[in-house]
């Protein structure tokens, strides 16, 4: 490795990708609001990833997502000291390291940022895993502040009028429950605007995400990991869609340019599951290494998969199918069937499927989603055992073995 | 004790469920629908003439299951689909899935993706219980189900055959009440171990066979208890958690100088407790019960409803301790673990963890802890 390291720094430099600064500076602002939203009198609302955040936009509530957070502990390497707290505090080792992180991280303000602000109200959607009602319900008992609860029913097989009237009611009762702890009506009419602005800011992300269907890819997943957190907390505003807008112009201009974000990208892979966040350096230098370039994933693209069940002009009303019918609410073959389209969308040669200890609706069921593309599509798969933020699952010296072997096999495929 | 004849039925149900559903088909040539979870319909399946069978699972050489299921995910799930995919579970003509947790929900999946027989059907309840909406959607999903199960079975299930079901559900439901009552009074008048196999056989055995041999059981019991002595001064203690298929518990904490008076079990008072809602539909009645039951840590009716209700508990069976039981990976039931406990030492009930992985821990080590847990609790 450290021989790739020493490529000539000019080479490097023009690989940069250079919106990172002003994405960087928009989280610091959203951040420091956040985090002085007791000064400013604005309202704090701590939201699942998953969750719908426009009608909290629309009430001028600051959402606080958890989960982003621990992205930022497990990017920080500070996941192993918190993980231990919650250990301490009687939480199982074994449970959702983001919960777990987060859950301890409240009662010390440790972390990164020193301890997201205290929430007014938290706003649970279990369209991502049944663990988010139960790490709700904690913070809930903890901060002692009203939990409201948006239930997607799964979708296994299909998506029925019965849930699309029981979910488009809870959204009803989402509302009068932000009328009731903001004090005041909600804005229709800012809806509307609000809701165009998520649809629009999905699109661009969408957009920026299929440039890499381009080869050289100008960018990677590893690059998406980084991008995404506008769409998640920032759905719904200005700053994401002028945002994506001046990242998709940098990712056509590279296009232009003859730019990939690999050097020498060969070999085009698909990830699957959440980033392994304390390693994504290490793991997008060994790839590259192998010319391989991480070209798409399943986990960025989930904030835009729903679009097609959106209407701009009618957020409200279709919002609840959107929310409902996320990439993790589906069964096992319908999850498969979207690989498949991204597979041949982005043109993949193989996958590389995390399988992470902490997320069990995303990981159960990989060796099938595994088993149904190998054989449909005969493309080979590579199966990473890890945790998205618990570094003490991370085996270097076994990932590292199998990474190259698994390259050998792609070497053998293409030649 | 319930007479030999009765108690041996019951016992040998709940120690090879697989053995009795054969014998059962052989028998009756009646359908089975196996389930998971407490919160399946078991009567709308019986109305439908079927036999609603709760899927327990093996506990050990797990291999076909490894192909599909990390180890990361609970024993529970993994035994259950090495046990469908090895065709131990052929008897069956189908299996019903009521969304619980995420390894349940992927189950279903992998469940109808991989295993060639029977139907295979999901009930994608509602997470959460305790509003106008999610009571609506909870009606439909089981008034679909309804039409679900009469195509699959290929039979009409009329409000009728409903009725009588619940009627037989709610006697059933009654007795178990009733045995758990008299083992409360006393808990020398019948071992943890018979309680044990009386509420498997209760998700397993012919109901109406079931009903029989209890109704009979249950008389003998409050006899005996006008002609008993005094009772034997154990350690009053309430087990807690999810499923308990682990027997050996009972005799290891009644040789330690206790007995397990009530429990917070699914496959305990969870099978029995709630009574249905006072509706002229019977689904609607039967919905109406789920609602107001005690919920399961993968259901959302309040932030401290489980913990209200397990300390509720303690002081009405009048419990001196609780053991809390802990399936490895089981998620929901984890993540409660602290909050139970907080509630517990806030009241001051003394508690003890038991983390179960696929088998027990070993006999002398888990005796020791019960000792000294036991040693623990205030004499009364």
């Amino acid at each position: 490795m450290a021989e790739e390291m020493k490529i000539a720094d000019p080479e490097k430099e023009k690989r940069k990708i250079k919106s990172v600064k002003q994405m960087k500076d928009i989280m610091t602002t959203y951040y420091i609001d956040a985090k002085t939203a007791g000064q400013t009198g604005k309202k704090v609302a701590w939201i699942t990833s998953g969750g719908p955040v426009e009608p909290l936009i629309v009430m001028d509530v600051i959402p606080v997502y958890p989960e982003n957070h621990g992205a930022m502990i497990g990017a920080s390497r500070m996941g192993i000291g918190l993980y231990e707290k919650a250990e301490s505090m009687g939480y199982a080792s074994d449970l959702c390291s983001y919960a777990c992180t987060d859950i301890a991280c409240a009662t010390v303000n440790g972390g990164p940022i020193g301890g997201l602000p205290k929430p007014d109200m938290l706003v649970c959607c279990n369209n991502i895993c049944g663990t988010v009602l139960k790490w709700y319900e904690i913070q809930a008992r903890y901060f002692n502040v009203p939990l409201f609860i948006l239930d997607t029913p799964f979708c296994h097989t299909r998506y029925s009028p019965d849930i699309q009237k029981y979910v488009r009611r809870q959204i009803g009762e989402y509302i009068h429950f932000l009328e009731e702890h903001c004090g005041k009506p909600f804005d229709y009419d800012r809806m509307q605007e609000v809701g165009k602005l998520s649809v629009t800011g999905q699109r661009l992300w969408q957009e920026v995400l299929d440039t890499t269907m381009h080869r050289p890819a100008p960018m990677s997943a590893f690059d998406a990991f980084f991008h995404l957190a506008l769409i998640v907390t920032l759905r719904g505003t200005r700053e994401a869609v002028d945002y994506y807008r001046l990242l998709l112009a940098e990712m056509k201009q590279r296009i232009a340019d003859g730019i990939g974000a690999v050097p020498n990208e060969k070999y085009r892979l698909l990830w699957d599951n959440l980033p392994v966040w304390y390693r994504t350096k290490w793991l997008s230098e060994k790839f590259a290494a192998h010319n391989a370039c991480l070209v798409a994933d399943t986990y960025t693209s989930a904030w835009c998969g729903s679009l097609k069940y959106v209407d701009e002009n009618n957020f409200l009303e279709t919002m609840a199918e959107c929310y409902t019918r996320i990439y993790l609410n589906i069964g096992v073959d319908e999850m498969a069937k979207t690989v498949m389209e991204m597979v041949d969308k982005y043109d993949v040669d193989g996958i590389v499927m995390h399988s992470n200890r902490s997320c069990k609706p995303y990981s159960l069921g990989q060796y099938d989603i595994q088993r149904i593309v190998e054989q449909q599509k005969g493309i080979p798969s590579l199966m990473i055992e890890a945790d998205m933020t618990d570094e003490r699952k991370f085996s270097e010296s076994q990932i590292e073995t199998r990474i190259d072997a698994f390259m050998e096999v792609l070497q053998e495929k293409k030649k | 004790m319930m007479s030999m004849k009765n108690m041996n039925k019951i016992r040998e149900a709940a120690r090879d469920p697989h053995g009795y559903a054969e014998s059962y088909k052989t028998r009756t040539h009646k359908k089975i629908v196996g389930y998971f979870c407490s919160y399946a319909p078991e009567e709308i399946i019986w109305a439908a003439g079927a036999l609603p069978l709760r899927i327990f699972s093996r506990k050990s050489g797990i291999h076909l299951a490894d192909r599909h299921l990390q180890s990361y995910c609970c024993s529970l799930v993994r035994g259950a689909l090495e046990d469908a995919l090895s065709g131990a579970l052929k008897f069956l003509d189908g299996v019903v899935f009521p969304h619980t947790c995420d390894s349940i929900q992927r189950l279903s999946d992998i469940w109808r993706l991989n295993v060639p027989y029977g139907f295979h059907t999901d009930v994608v309840l509602p997470v959460k219980l305790n509003t106008d909406s999610a009571r609506e959607y909870m009606v439909k999903v089981l008034k679909a189900f309804r039409v679900e199960l009469e195509q699959k079975l290929d039979v009409k299930i009329t409000d009728d055959a409903l009725r009588a079901s619940m009627d037989l559900y709610g006697k059933l439901r009654g007795l178990l009440g009733r045995t758990y009552e008299i083992r409360s009074q006393n808990p020398d008048a019948i071992s943890g171990s018979d309680v044990y196999s009386i509420m498997k056989a209760a998700i397993i055995m012919d109901r109406q066979e079931l009903l029989t041999l209890l109704d009979e059981g249950v008389k003998e019991l409050v006899e005996q208890k006008k002609s008993a002595g005094a009772a034997v001064c154990r350690k009053r203690v309430v087990l807690s958690g999810g499923i308990c298929d682990f027997p050996d518990v009972y005799p290891m904490i009644e040789e330690a100088g206790g007995a397990v008076v009530w429990d917070d079990l699914c496959m305990g008072t969870r099978t029995f407790a709630g009574d249905y809602a006072a509706k002229e539909d019977p689904i609607e009645a039967i919905a109406g019960r789920y609602l107001e039951r005690i919920v399961c840590p993968a259901k959302h009716s309040g932030l401290t409803s489980r913990a209200d209700h397990l300390v509720k508990m303690v002081r009405e069976r009048d419990a001196q301790g609780v053991i809390i039981l802990l399936l490895k990976f089981c998620d929901p039931h984890a993540f409660d673990y602290p909050y139970l406990k907080n509630a517990l030492d806030k009241e001051g009930v003394p508690n003890m963890l038991l983390e179960v992985e696929d088998q027990l821990p070993p006999d002398g080590q888990l005796r020791t802890r019960f000792e000294a847990f036991l040693e623990m609790l205030q004499r009364r």
